[in-house]
């Protein structure tokens, strides 16, 4: 079924099916129902890093090299955990300012130059065609082999072709068509691609998807699994070696530029800047991205190097390119599917690849290259044509089939010198250039403009003369001599052993001296003078992004006159009348504002007017455009230094109110707790005084009626007399108590109580209790046990104080048991370094409802009343002043009983620390 | 405020375990005909410290509220 027409058909099938899926999502984001804005699409999307060259050619470089493929994935992840600051950085700055490329990027931060977009649009164009050769190469090598299947052919060398022929030409011009249609069907301000973008995600999918399939289809169904597999390899010494580090030629420098440069790319690459920021939703889907992009890598490296020892082992050295190996062992076993759709799989590698790479190019050529030069050129009388949107668009097509065309060309010249890996790593290094002007861009303020020139040019002719000469060289299409004996016959100046330094692969070699040329420059012109105004006021909204709104701050450092009646027909140019009206209309509405015409042309306006031309043409081109029409006052370092230093001091004021504010309302809050927890005290204490005050006159009321009737009736018998003085004692004696209670707890309370603390033996105090209250048991004939050890840790304790708390307690048991058959039994024990001691009774016990409120003030157990005055025995304060006494002495005093179940008596324990502290009383 | 300071701080020390983990010179120690499972010991720890550290990007960034 694989015949040419089949296949064909099969590719424009899954061309049409990314369109279609790029125009549904497209139509959805126009409704505001954007299909992109989840953080798992934009992880997909950030894949667009695994191209053909992780596709095909991480198997080919396992196969050469072992595990040295690997670090050009470990880089990214390792990158991911700095994104959440680099990255996010990245795209709050491009929003904030309309960046739309890596080119306007640079520009903006080092004074909005347009000679330094153009710098950076160059060196990405020359730097990334390799990488797109290589996309070409990788679709039209599969194409062939597929196209010969059964039979394993490798494609023939493409050079030997005349260019009619070959296939490779036709794939880079429908790419082109395709990449047209999907980037440039209109032109957007903020240069989304949302249809794109969905597409991307939807090919990383089935790239995972045809990759792992294989991978599963070699590791269990020719072998079996990973240690058959690993363990044939072993056997072979050739093989055997890749496995180790040693055979893997992966030294430790090639090891640390590979992850270095891989790092490097994940931020820089053009397409990887613009998946990554530009078209970004929200950037809380880095969340995500930051482990679900790496997650992607793992998995999508998982197969190679079983894939890779799996087409070694078969095919040997049987000539067949190890780039291949993904295709041709589902072919040798007959899968005919297999291989259709690992076919589709590089596909749509390539096709992602190339898609958001040429866009991002052709976006940074026009808005940095062609469109600068050409409203230089006066004599076009571009700046006098009413809407020049469609000659952007226009660019921008021309932009995507040169830059293709151009990626084919590449190919045809040193596309068959180089493995894959090879080609990718070149673009790679070229990138990496952008590193020193993009992280000083981000973190430091002294950057300049020449700085950035200086460091650029020089890391960049640096990386053509180690590393992109000597790839035209090694094709032949450059005369070798240099590469043999340097230039003008210097052996200092061999491409690639630069002043004599060997021992490093090509890689590494170029990596350190275009660094080292890269950051020097940058750093020493950079700091041969201070930044200028602008560039100073770009170095604030770079790297001060997240302390200072950049509109406000971007507004303020204006100072001119300017005329809204010529900014509307300046964006109109670029952006096409009807959308710069409409954008104009909503700034009015933002504003409060009627409509446009009443709009005041001040520093506010412009600086919209500028970041919204930057949308579309490059914030250096719109800063000249817009300074063509506005009269600006040229503002001093000084006055923008001040202008800053005030923005900062507003800040700080704001900050500093901010806080005050803040500091105000707890304090407010904490004086409202306060307030209530005094109201609740002075309610307690009404509480307190009402009940100290009936107890008091319950006493006082019975004492004064029995006098009253020994002073009325002097006729009473004797006896009664007696009895009635009697009740009379007994009701003075009860009211003493009761106030010698309240005064006591009342100083407990208040801290004031005295406490005379010494040594004492706890035993001892027991015992001189139960000697104390011994009549009272024998009055009522109850039974007193004690149990207690030989001896006791002596304890730092008041003894008066301890010996008030037993005889309450005591008291209380004898209140509670039945005369007779009573019985108490007192314990003593050591437990957890505290003392304890237990009073328990045989009595009736005590309700747990009523176990809370028996240690409240004057709330009593409710049974046992005065044979008397038949009112209750205690005052009910006793057991509230045992407890603040225990509490005192850091013990706590307790009790268990259980009626409800069955339980005779109640216990009442209390315990004292082994090590005695008192506790202050709060 | 403060914890996504922490946030920032406990990825930067991911970042930088990720760094000395898989790396010379600790992959030379590991580079011996071991195997693991079957597979050859340094790719096993290569492909389990690279799970390892996802799984600890994931665990930092995504904790509710983080």
């Amino acid at each position: 079924m694989l015949q040419g027409w089949f296949i064909a058909g099969s590719s424009f099938a899954y061309l049409g099916l990314l369109f279609a899926i790029a125009y549904y999502a497209g139509r959805r984001a126009d409704a505001g129902r954007s299909v992109i804005a989840r953080p798992s699409i934009y992880a997909l999307s950030l894949a667009v890093y695994c191209t053909t060259w992780t596709y095909y050619g991480s198997v080919g470089r396992a196969a050469a090299s072992g595990i040295g493929f690997l670090p050009i994935y470990l880089g990214p992840t390792l990158m991911m955990a700095l994104c959440w600051f680099v990255l996010r950085k990245m795209i709050r700055i491009a929003k904030a300012n309309r960046l739309t490329s890596i080119a306007d990027f640079v520009a903006a931060r080092y004074g909005k130059s347009q000679l330094l977009g153009g710098l950076v649009t160059v060196i990405a164009v020359i730097g990334v065609i390799p990488y797109i050769a290589l996309q070409l190469k990788a679709v039209s090598n599969s194409f062939t082999i597929l196209l010969h299947y059964p039979e394993i052919v490798m494609p023939s060398r493409a050079d030997t072709l005349p260019w009619q022929k070959d296939s490779t030409l036709y794939v880079a011009l429908l790419l082109a068509a395709f990449t047209i249609l999907f980037g440039t069907r209109h032109l957007d301000a903020t240069e989304r691609h949302e249809g794109m973008v969905a597409a991307i995600a939807f090919e990383s999918v089935v790239k995972l998807v045809a990759f792992s399939s294989v991978g599963l289809f070699v590791t269990f169904g020719i072998y079996d699994g990973f240690g058959d597999i690993f363990s044939r390899a072993g056997t072979s010494p050739h093989l055997a070696e890749l496995l180790t580090l040693h055979g893997a030629s992966a030294g430790a420098s090639s090891w640390v530029s590979l992850t270095f440069l891989s790092m490097m790319s994940i931020l820089l690459l053009p397409r990887q800047f613009q998946i990554a920021v530009v078209e970004n939703v929200d950037e809380n889907h880095l969340r995500r991205a930051v482990w679900l992009f790496p997650l992607y890598l793992l998995l999508i490296n998982l197969f190679v190097m079983p894939i890779a020892l799996g087409g070694l082992l078969h095919f040997g050295a049987a000539g067949v390119d190890a780039d291949t190996f993904v295709l041709t062992l589902p072919m040798v076993y007959q899968q005919q599917g297999l291989a259709l759709l690992v076919f589709l799989g590089g596909l749509s590698a390539a096709t992602g690849m190339v898609i958001v790479e040429t866009i991002a190019l052709s976006t940074m050529v026009c808005n940095d290259l062609v469109m600068p030069l050409l409203l230089r050129l006066r004599w076009l009388g571009l700046s006098r044509r009413d809407d020049l949107s469609g000659l952007l668009l226009d660019i921008r097509r021309s932009a995507i089939v040169a830059i293709l065309l151009l990626g084919y060309s590449y190919f045809r010249a040193a596309g068959e010198a180089y493995a894959l890996v090879g080609i990718g790593l070149i673009s790679f290094a070229a990138v990496a250039q952008f590193a020193p002007v993009i992280f000083g861009a981000l973190y430091w303020k002294g950057g300049t403009r020449g700085g950035a020139l200086a460091g650029l040019s020089a890391g960049f002719l640096v990386w053509c003369y180690t590393l992109l000469l000597p790839s035209f060289a090694k094709s032949g299409w450059l005369p070798s001599d240099f590469m043999d004996q340097g230039l003008f016959g210097l052996a200092l100046l061999k491409p690639q052993q630069l002043f004599g330094l060997s021992g490093l692969d090509e890689i590494a070699h170029c990596l350190f001296w275009s660094m080292l040329a890269n950051v020097g420059a940058y750093l020493g012109v950079s700091l041969a003078r201070s930044p200028d105004a602008r560039e100073a006021r770009q170095a604030t909204l770079f790297v001060d992004v997240f302390r200072v709104t950049p509109a406000p701050a971007g507004a303020a450092i204006w100072r001119g006159r300017a005329q809204v009646d010529e900014l509307l027909p300046l964006m109109g140019r670029f952006l096409g009348p009807e959308r710069a009206r409409a954008a104009l209309d909503q700034y009015a509405r933002e504003r409060g504002v009627a409509s446009v015409d009443a709009l005041a042309a001040d520093a506010g306006l412009v600086h919209y007017a500028e970041n919204l031309l930057a949308g579309a043409i490059g914030s250096a081109s719109a800063r000249v455009m817009v300074a063509s029409v506005v009269e600006e006052e040229p503002l001093g370092l000084d006055e923008v230094l001040d202008i800053l230093d005030e923005a900062y001091q507003m800040r700080a004021y704001s900050r500093q109110l901010e806080q005050q504010s803040q500091e105000l309302s707890a304090a407010t809050r904490e004086l409202r707790a306060a307030n209530l927890r005094l109201t609740e005290l002075d309610r307690l204490k009404d509480d307190f005084i009402s009940t100290v005050t009936h107890e008091l006159r319950t006493p006082l009321t019975s004492i004064r009626a029995f006098s009253e009737m020994l002073f009325a009736d002097p006729r009473i018998e004797l006896t009664e007399r007696r009895r009635f003085l009697g009740i009379i004692v007994a009701e003075t004696e009860r009211l003493t108590r009761l106030i010698n209670q309240v005064l006591d707890l009342a100083k407990i309370e208040s801290g004031n109580a005295e406490w005379h603390s010494a040594e004492i033996d706890l035993r001892e105090v027991l015992l001189a209790s139960v000697e104390a209250t011994g009549p009272l048991f024998k009055e009522r004939g109850i039974a007193l046990d004690l149990a207690l050890p030989a001896a006791a840790p002596a304890i730092k304790a008041d003894r008066d104080r301890l010996i008030q708390v037993m005889m309450n307690l005591l008291s209380n048991a004898v209140k509670f048991c039945a005369p007779g058959v009573g019985r108490v039994t007192v314990s003593l024990k050591v437990e957890a370094g505290y003392l304890w001691v237990d009073v328990a009774d045989n009595g009736p016990g005590i309700r747990r409802d009523d176990q809370k409120i028996i240690f409240e003030k004057f709330r009593q157990g409710g049974r046992g009343n005065d044979v008397l005055t038949g009112k209750p025995l205690g005052t009910g304060l006793g057991l509230p002043i045992s407890r603040q006494i225990i509490e005192h002495f850091g013990g706590e005093l307790r009790v268990e009983s259980a009626p409800e179940e069955g339980g005779i008596g109640a216990t009442f324990s209390f315990s004292l620390p082994l090590a005695t502290q008192e506790v202050k009383p709060t | 405020m403060n914890r996504s300071r922490l946030t920032g701080s406990r990825l930067i020390a991911v970042f930088l375990l990720g760094c000395v983990l898989l790396n010379y010179p600790l992959l030379s120690l590991l580079d011996r005909s071991v195997e693991f499972l079957g597979v050859p010991l340094l790719y096993a720890y290569v492909f389990v410290i690279w799970a390892g550290l996802i799984g600890l990007m994931a665990a930092v960034i995504e904790r509710p509220g983080g």
